[in-house]
Formats: C-alpha cells, structure tokens, sequence
C-alpha cells in the first residue's frame, strides 16, 4: 500500500534508494546534502548493510566503488565542494565501468560558496567535471515525487548502462519537506542484471552498442580492473586500435540508448508560441509562470528537462521546428542556455533569465520575462 | 609449478621493472605467503595505486584492483565491509602511502578496517623519473632537489603505531625470509596490519647518489637496518639514519573494524528500530 507522508527532500531521496536495493553509503557530510548520510547511517545497519562517514569525499567514492565491484549496490551524497574531488573517482568509475549512484544537492559557488543557499551551477560539472571524455548521465527531479522517481531511475540506468549517474538537486527541494506518496515497494520497478554476468576472465569483451554485463570481483575467476586503459580483460594497454575501441565502447553504451535515457516532462506545449526550457526548482518557478501566462492568454509551454545528461538534443530540435523562441530559465550564469544555444538554429530566438545570488526565481520573475519576450 | 605461482599472473608478463629492482621481490614473498596460508587466488583481493609498486597487482592471479594515485586504501576499505570474509591486500609505494594518499592511511589505521597493507618504500618517486618524496633521506640529489633535499623524512611505521594501526612490521627486500615470515604473519592478522619494506631505486634514487647498481644500494639499506634493541640504545641524531625492523607492535585483541560493526552497529540499529515500532523517520 502507498503511504501519504510529509518528509524533507532529502529523506526522500535516501528512502528511494533503500527502496532501489541500496545496500551501501559511504560519505562526507556537507550542506545542504548530509541528511541522506544521516538517514542512511541510522537505516542501512538496521537492514545488516554497511555505512561507513570517510576522511573526505575522494575516499568516499573510492570505497563506494570498491563495494560496488564487491557486488553492492552504492550509494553517496554530497554538495559542490565534495562534488568536486569526487570527480577523480568518478572518472575512475566511468573508466573501469562501475555502477554507482552519487547525490549532488547543489549551493552557490564557486569554492565554498554559498553553502545554504541554492544554485543550478553544477550543470557542467556535472557533463566534463572529470578530466577526459565519457558519457555521463545525470537526472534532475523538481517535484517530491520526481525526487523518489528519478532517484529510482538512477539506480537503474547505473544499473542497466553499468556506469555511474549523478542526481543534480536544488537546496530548496532537498530541504523542503513536502507532501508525498511514497509508492509501496510492489510497484517500483527495479532492473537487476543479475541475469547477465560477465561469465569469464575477458570482462570489457563486447561489441560496439552492447550493453555491459555485471562484474564483480570473487566469482570463481580473478579478474582485473584497472584505472589505467585497458584491453577486454582490464589489462593495461597503450595499443591504439584497442585504446579506440574501449573509448567508443563507453561512450557508445550511453549514446547508442538515448531514447531510454533521456526523460522530460511537457506543460502546455501544444499551441505554445514561446517555450520554456527549465529544470529542477527553476522549473517549478516556470511552471506557476505558465500557468499565470495562460490565464493572461498567452500562448507559453514548459520543457522541463529531467535527463540533464545527456542533452535532450533530438527532443529539442523537434520542438524548434514548430516553436521559434526559447526562454532558458537557470539559477546560474548561462551553462545550459549554452547548450539550447548549440543545438538550435540561428531562426530560434533565444533568451535566457539567469540569476546566481542564492535567490530563486518567482513565477512573477519568470511570467515578466516571457511578456517582455512577447513584445 | 612450484604452489606459489598458482598466484601468479604469467600471462601478464613482463612486469615493467629495472632489473634488479626491489619490487619483483616484495612479489614473490607475498605470493609465497599466500601459497604457504593455502588462501584460494579467487577470495583474495590485491589493490594499489600508481607508481612502480602499484603496477604489482596486475601480476597477482587473484582479483585484482588498480586505481587512482594514493587512494588504494580507500577501494579497499569498501570491498572490506562490502565482503568481509575475503583477503583484502593493498600494496603502495611511500609516495603513494604517504604523500598524496597520507589521509587516507591515518584513518585506515585508525579504523582497524582489516585490509593488509605492503608498503613499499624506496624513498622516491620510481615511476614518474625520481622525484623527492616524502621519506626521500635529507641531503639527498632527486630530478627536483638538484641542489639536495632539505626537507626531513619522517618514520611511516612510527606514523601508523601513533594513529592506533594493530600491526606494524618493517622488514628490508635484502631478508627475504623474515620478509616472507612477516608478510605471513600480517596476513594471519585480523585488524589492519601493514608490513613496510624498505627498497632499492637504483635507477632513479641510486644513480644521482653514487649507488648505481642495486647491490651497492642494497648494501647501503643493510648498513641502515638495526634491530629494535639496537635502535632503542642509538642517540636521536643517529636514528635518523637507521631502521629497526621486525614486528614493531602487534595488538590481536582490538576488534576489526566489521566485526565491530557486526557486533555493536547493526544489533544496535535493529533494537532501536524495534523500539520505534519499525520506523526510521
Ligand atoms: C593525481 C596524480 N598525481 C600525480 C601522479 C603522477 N605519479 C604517478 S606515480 C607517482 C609517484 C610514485 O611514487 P611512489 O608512490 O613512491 O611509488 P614508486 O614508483 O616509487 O614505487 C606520481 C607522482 C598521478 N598518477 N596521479
Ligand atoms: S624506477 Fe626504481 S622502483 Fe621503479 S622499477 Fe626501476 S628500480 Fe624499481
Ligand atoms: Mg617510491
């Protein structure tokens, strides 16, 4: 049975990952994210799982991919400043292809920041934080619900894609308690691969496009995993046509499943003039403005994005053939009106409503500038 | 096949070390000590990070974990509480261990996890063409202390006696059987243990300081290496240029880390939660 609760959005999103399978959290606490930790350290021991608080966020991530090659399912939580040292292990976890799902409740920044109060500034971050290339994959709730729902859905694309995906929020959701219904556990659907096991010593064997199997360590034939460039058994190579085939193989297990990866919500984008194009706590702010704007009779819909990474590139591009202005709401100074800007075409008009000081964005705010482009 | 080389990855040959080089010793010892524990190659978990020694574990036909620089101890410490029951070893070099991933042994020692540390230490940087490193001795020539070194070493197994570490050996690679004796006994060890083993870098600490070859290099080692009694009886000044080996403290009474959390966390979470009616809110 469902059950109608008040809870703080961080509570949530440490109660969807238990709900997912989590069975392991290592962590450094940090505003505005330390209640997952705080939760997970009280719930997982009650379940007979490890929780273990690290010296630093680089030590987290490294023990969360360590369990998860022992076969776990991870989980870690963290802001801006532990977000970035956590970007060398997750380069290592997009390099050794290990599942893990890593909570960034974003603040103000850059350094230290604002540390109470809310940003969206961790969007490029969240794409090239890490030094090479890889596909990352990050989502973006907005609402109570979406925070149980994406969270879920992240464990199953580290899961299915056997990678690691960051959950982008808001401080503002993260610390709200709002209303919600959490579903039971009966209709939560979980993917598991336990079906598909790498079943010999040549782990990264697979063809371009496939999806990866699970790997563990301790399953009857000692395998190696390496942060180096590898071949199909994990050994470390320099061999050009192989180091080409590992790099395509991991960019090409995200790119060659967008259409199940990439998730978004439409509002009023049937006859809509103007779009806005938005995400998390931003979005909600667009959404009451859409609402006001149709009641004022003018012709606005919202896109909000909740697969952050990759970029809902396609999906965007549709909508530009119909819909010739784009309004870009973000709490930071321009990082994804960039990307709008990069995969549209000089015939869209484009704006963007940016404000990094900590303060949110009204739906006033929002409604002002979609009138202003009106005219 | 002699049994130790059942734990030895041949087909991943030839390691990328000088001739001569320490580490090909550390090697085996280590794969003596499993073959002699009869430990299965498949519940044993060996972990590094970078430099010459971190490139050990490819060579191991256990599992096998290579990462980032510094942070080995860090992977170990999940898969230890993820799989309790398995062998997790790490091996790092001094500037792995004490440098770059300093953090991370104050507080691996500090938590007892049960993971068995080899470390390697040659006082410089191998890998990267021998730069100083922390446990580099003062005086000495490197590729960025052309003009000598001027900053003092410091002790790593007095570091890990002082942050609570439950077993500290240090051992040199010219004794290979008390090598072999105590990287066993480690390994017999339930807290975290770890074994430090003093190296030879001929190649990139030798050669800038008259021991171009590794049997000067290893002569020199010798005529550092005191036993504990010995060192106990040398005025401060001279210490510095000394290394007592052996067991250095071995404490079987402390907890590991899991049971610990076997025994206190999780029976603890559960009678709170019943207490509460089941609920965490
Ligand atoms: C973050 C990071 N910084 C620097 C390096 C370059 N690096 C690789 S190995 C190494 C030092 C190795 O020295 P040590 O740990 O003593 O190992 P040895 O080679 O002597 O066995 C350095 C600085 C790196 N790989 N990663
Ligand atoms: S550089 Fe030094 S530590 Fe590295 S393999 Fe050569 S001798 Fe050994
Ligand atoms: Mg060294």
């Amino acid at each position: 049975m469902s059950k109608r609760k008040v809870l703080q959005g961080n509570i949530i999103a440490a109660k969807a990952a238990v709900a997912a399978g989590c069975n392991f959290f290592a962590g450094y606490p940090i505003t505005p994210s330390s209640e997952v930790a705080q939760y997970m350290s009280k719930e997982l021991p009650r379940l007979g799982f490890p929780f273990i608080q690290m010296e630093d966020e680089i030590a987290s991530l490294g023990a969360c991919i360590g369990a998860s090659l022992a076969g776990r399912k991870v989980l870690t939580a963290t802001s801006g400043p532990g977000y970035s040292l956590m970007q060398e292990h997750l380069g290592m976890a997009e390099m050794a292809e290990i599942p893990l799902v890593i909570i960034n409740v974003q603040r103000g920044g850059p350094s230290t920041g604002l540390p109470t109060k809310p940003a969206q500034a961790d969007m490029m971050q969240a794409r090239w934080g890490s030094h090479g290339d890889y596909p990352a994959i990050a989502v973006y709730p907005a609402f109570a619900d979406e925070i149980y729902s994406e969270t879920i859905r992240a464990f199953n694309l580290a899961e299915k894609y056997w990678c690691p995906v960051t959950i982008l929020m808001d401080e503002i959701i993260a610390k709200a308690h709002e209303d919600i219904e959490i579903p039971d556990t009966k209709d939560i659907s979980i993917y598991s691969q336990k079906d598909n096991v790498v079943k010999d010593l040549n782990i990264y064997d697979r063809e371009i496009g496939e999806k990866p199997p699970r790997v563990d360590f301790f399953k009857g034939y000692p395998i190696h995993v390496d942060s180096l460039e590898h071949d199909a058994h994990g050994w470390p190579t320099i061999e050009p046509n192989t180091v080409h085939k590992m790099q395509t193989l991991r960019m090409q297990k995200v790119y060659h499943y967008l259409d199940d990866i990439i998730a978004f919500n439409e509002y009023n984008m049937d006859d809509a003039e103007i779009m806005i194009f938005s995400f998390g706590i931003s979005a909600r702010s667009s959404l009451a403005a859409v609402q006001l704007a149709r009641e004022q009779g003018l012709k606005v819909g919202l896109f909000q994005a909740l697969t952050i990474w990759p970029f809902p590139k396609k999906q965007l591009q549709d909508r530009f053939k119909r819909i010739k202005k784009v309004l870009t709401v973000e709490m930071n100074m321009g990082q994804m009106m960039n990307e709008v800007e990069r995969v549209s075409t000089d015939d869209v008009e484009k704006r963007a409503l940016l404000r990094a000081n900590g303060i949110a964005f009204t739906p006033q705010e929002v409604l002002n500038a979609v009138k202003e482009f009106y005219k | 096949m002699r049994d130790y080389e059942r734990y030895i990855r041949y087909r991943t040959f030839p390691s990328p070390w000088c001739p001569g080089c320490g580490d090909g010793i550390v090697l085996k010892a280590i794969a003596m000590s499993f073959s002699e524990l009869k430990i299965e190659p498949d519940d044993i978990v060996v972990v590094s990070g970078i430099g010459c020694s971190g490139r050990m574990p490819t060579y191991f036909n256990t599992n096998t974990l290579h990462v980032t620089h510094g942070r080995a101890l860090t992977f170990a410490t999940g898969i230890k509480l993820a799989r309790p029951e398995k062998t997790v070893v790490v091996i790092s070099g001094d500037g792995d261990a004490l440098a770059i991933g300093g953090n991370h042994l104050i507080h691996a020692a500090r938590r007892n996890i049960g993971i068995k540390m080899i470390l390697i230490n040659n006082g410089i940087y191998g890998m990267t063409g021998g730069q100083c490193s922390p446990l580099t001795p003062q005086g000495f020539i490197t590729e960025t202390t052309p003009y000598g070194n001027i900053e003092p070493k410091f002790m790593a197994s007095e570091l890990l006696i002082a942050c609570k570490a439950s077993f500290v050996a240090r051992e040199t690679v010219n004794r290979m059987k008390p090598l072999r004796d105590v990287i066993k006994k480690s390994f017999q060890h339930k807290g975290f243990s770890v074994v430090e083993v003093i190296s030879n870098c001929h190649i990139n600490l030798g050669r800038r300081n008259k021991m171009k070859d590794p049997l000067t290099m290893c002569r020199w080692i010798a005529g550092r290496t005191v036993t504990q009694a010995q060192y106990d009886k040398l005025a401060p000044e001279e210490r510095d240029h000394k290394y007592p080996v052996g067991i250095l403290k071995e404490d079987t009474e402390r907890l590991e880390y899991s049971e610990l959390y076997h025994k206190h966390i999780i029976p603890g979470a559960k009678e709170a939660a019943q207490k509460a009616g089941g609920h965490n809110e």
